[in-house]
């Protein structure tokens, strides 16, 4: 037997070489993620073209954020974009889970194919829709084959319309996420749960918003702080598919603050415009969390 | 009887049209890259004569023996050693009870929502300053730091869920904690090993953003990172945009075939348990 002074100091040691165990991970994450982190957030408040000394800037690159004329639209762009990325998917996604209540054989092949766009490089994943969404590309010519060619465009190039067409890429990527996860979530309701609301003469809808919607908060609100992310900190699809385009129409946080730091040289602004879009980030996060709490 | 058949008809026709959707521009660019470099197409047109060459000219016009051997250079330094990195701080803070471990892991998970964006800009005059921008290990050592968050919380949440008698054994004694994880606990733990392995492959191979800000040089881009850049030259040449498209997409397309079970665990568990 150990006595109980043995046994604090073996507790005691334990903990110690518990924290060379997780130093590496911790040095490198604060390092090469944190400290960059902060640093930008300093960086923030000063002019700075990367070359020549600093002057302190206190903050007026955040008022203008606020009040240039290309950057306040790439936030609001970045919000239009959750409707496209996160609402439209996560709707989808429930009222697919509600059509195929009950499983269907064959799951797995459909899972395969409904996953694929979250492996794939989103730089690919543009240069494809740029030729569907081209003149010539398969988008127009569907228009066309069910008599609506009077709507035909060059959509990624149409003042209109470029912002909806980028969006709904997003919608074609996330659909299927939010869709094998509500999926997975269904599966593990209890199926008495469905024959008490059967009993009491619920049908299929009663079923889904009695049973299946509160049992997939978890998925629901996974799926939506994940294609919220994906919406507000886009770069890559924006970035081969309009850059921007046509007249700062599809401006994003995210490639406005890589133009600025990287081709423009203003590093404050471009650190500045990075806080905002994670402060906005966080926001968004936390009022999904918030909403789709569980009432206590 | 009958209805129940429909039904089941019905899901299978929701469900076949839906993959159709998301199938079609694969179909689409498929299609593309096997006309004729620089022709003239339009929609789901059949190529007149079955091209091949696109594949061989994009791989030459951009320069892809360079951009798929960074691509594999970066891919071979992140994943092992986030692996390591993780698999070592997942264990720590799921059975050794390390001082301030509790906040550290909900600091790596909050760690999850930061976008890049925040960091990237800092960080390239950061590395710059100590000569690690237009670096392979720059790039390697910034990417582990980014897939720190989910890789730890992963390897954490796998530990915590082993048989606690497994654990014990480094509970008691937290020199011997070493053999216990080596002997132990990593031989058993392959799948989620695995697993975590492959994404990390996956998000080197697609990271875009961090590689192009830090490889300045052209010629240390990855794949993804130098087709972002074909495009602006040969942006009307759709049938050699389209073939090295598929050049890029094509390794991460058969991984993905192959171990379809561990991506899609991966990353639906990995995002529910948080």
């Amino acid at each position: 037997m150990v006595d109980a002074g043995t046994r604090r100091r073996r507790w005691t040691r334990r903990r110690l070489v518990g924290l060379l165990y997780l130093a590496p991970a911790l040095l490198v994450y604060l390092a090469f993620a944190i400290w960059p982190a902060i640093h930008t957030v300093y960086l923030s408040f000063l002019h700075w073209d990367g070359i020549l000394p600093a002057t302190w800037a206190g903050l007026s690159n955040y008022t203008d954020v606020f009040t240039d004329s290309t950057l306040g639209p790439a936030l609001w762009h970045a919000v239009v974009l959750i409707l496209f990325f996160a609402v439209i998917p996560c709707g989808f996604g429930l009222l697919m889970t509600a059509l195929l209540q009950g499983g269907v054989r064959g799951m797995t092949t459909y899972r395969v194919i409904f996953f694929l766009p979250q492996v794939l490089p989103l730089v690919a994943v543009g240069i494809t829709w740029r030729w569907l969404y081209n003149e010539d590309g398969l988008v127009n010519h569907g228009l066309s084959a069910v008599g609506l060619g009077g709507l035909t465009r060059a959509w990624l190039g149409d003042y209109d319309f470029a912002l909806i067409a980028l969006g709904l890429i997003g919608t074609w990527a996330m659909s299927g996420l939010c869709m094998v996860l509500f999926l997975a979530g269904v599966q593990k309701v209890d199926a008495s749960l469905y024959e008490a609301v059967a009993l009491d003469g619920g049908g299929p809808v009663r079923k889904f918003f009695a049973v299946t919607l509160p049992a997939l908060r978890g998925e629901i609100t996974i799926a939506s702080v994940i294609t919220t992310i994906a919406a507000l900190a886009s770069f890559d699809l924006v970035f081969v598919t309009t850059n921007g385009g046509p007249a700062n129409r599809t401006t994003v946080p995210g490639l406005l603050v890589y133009r600025l730091a990287f081709n423009e040289s203003d590093i404050g602004r471009a650190s500045a415009l990075a806080v905002v879009l994670t402060l906005v980030v966080i926001v968004f996060v936390t009022a999904i969390r918030l909403a789709t709490r569980e009432k206590a | 009887m009958n209805t129940a058949r429909a039904l089941t008809a019905g899901r299978h026709l929701v469900l076949i049209l839906m993959a159709t959707a998301i199938l079609l521009p694969f179909v689409s660019i498929v299609l593309a890259a096997l006309h004729p470099s620089g022709a003239q197409i339009s929609g789901l047109s059949l190529p007149g004569e079955w091209t091949w060459s696109n594949f061989a000219d994009a791989w030459r016009e951009a320069n892809f023996s360079r951009l798929v051997l960074s691509s594999i250079i970066i891919a071979a330094g992140v994943v092992p050693l986030a692996l390591v990195l993780a698999i070592l701080a997942g264990y720590s803070l799921a059975t050794l009870d390390p001082p301030g471990g509790r906040a550290l892991s909900v600091g790596f998970v909050l760690g999850l929502t930061l976008p890049i964006e925040l960091v990237v800009v800092a960080l390239y005059f950061d590395l710059r300053q100590v000569g690690l921008t237009n670096s392979y290990l720059g790039v390697i050592l910034a990417e582990t730091a980014l897939f720190m968050p989910f890789g730890v919380y992963w390897m954490q949440n796998h530990f915590a869920s082993l048989p606690r008698e497994l654990l014990e054994a480094a509970r008691v004694d937290g020199a011997r904690s070493f053999t216990v994880l080596a002997r132990v606990l990593v031989p058993i733990s392959w799948p989620a090993i695995t697993t975590l392995g492959l994404l990390y492959f996956m998000w080197s191979w697609n990271q875009f953003l961090l590689v192009i800000v830090l490889m300045q040089n052209p010629d240390l881009r990855t794949a993804p990172s130098g087709l972002g850049f074909f495009v602006g030259q040969y942006s009307t040449n759709i049938p050699l945009l389209s073939a090295a498209s598929l050049i890029v997409i094509g390794p991460i397309v058969l991984l993905y075939l192959i171990f379809q079970r561990n991506f899609v665990s991966g990353l639906t568990q990995g995002a529910i348990k948080g």
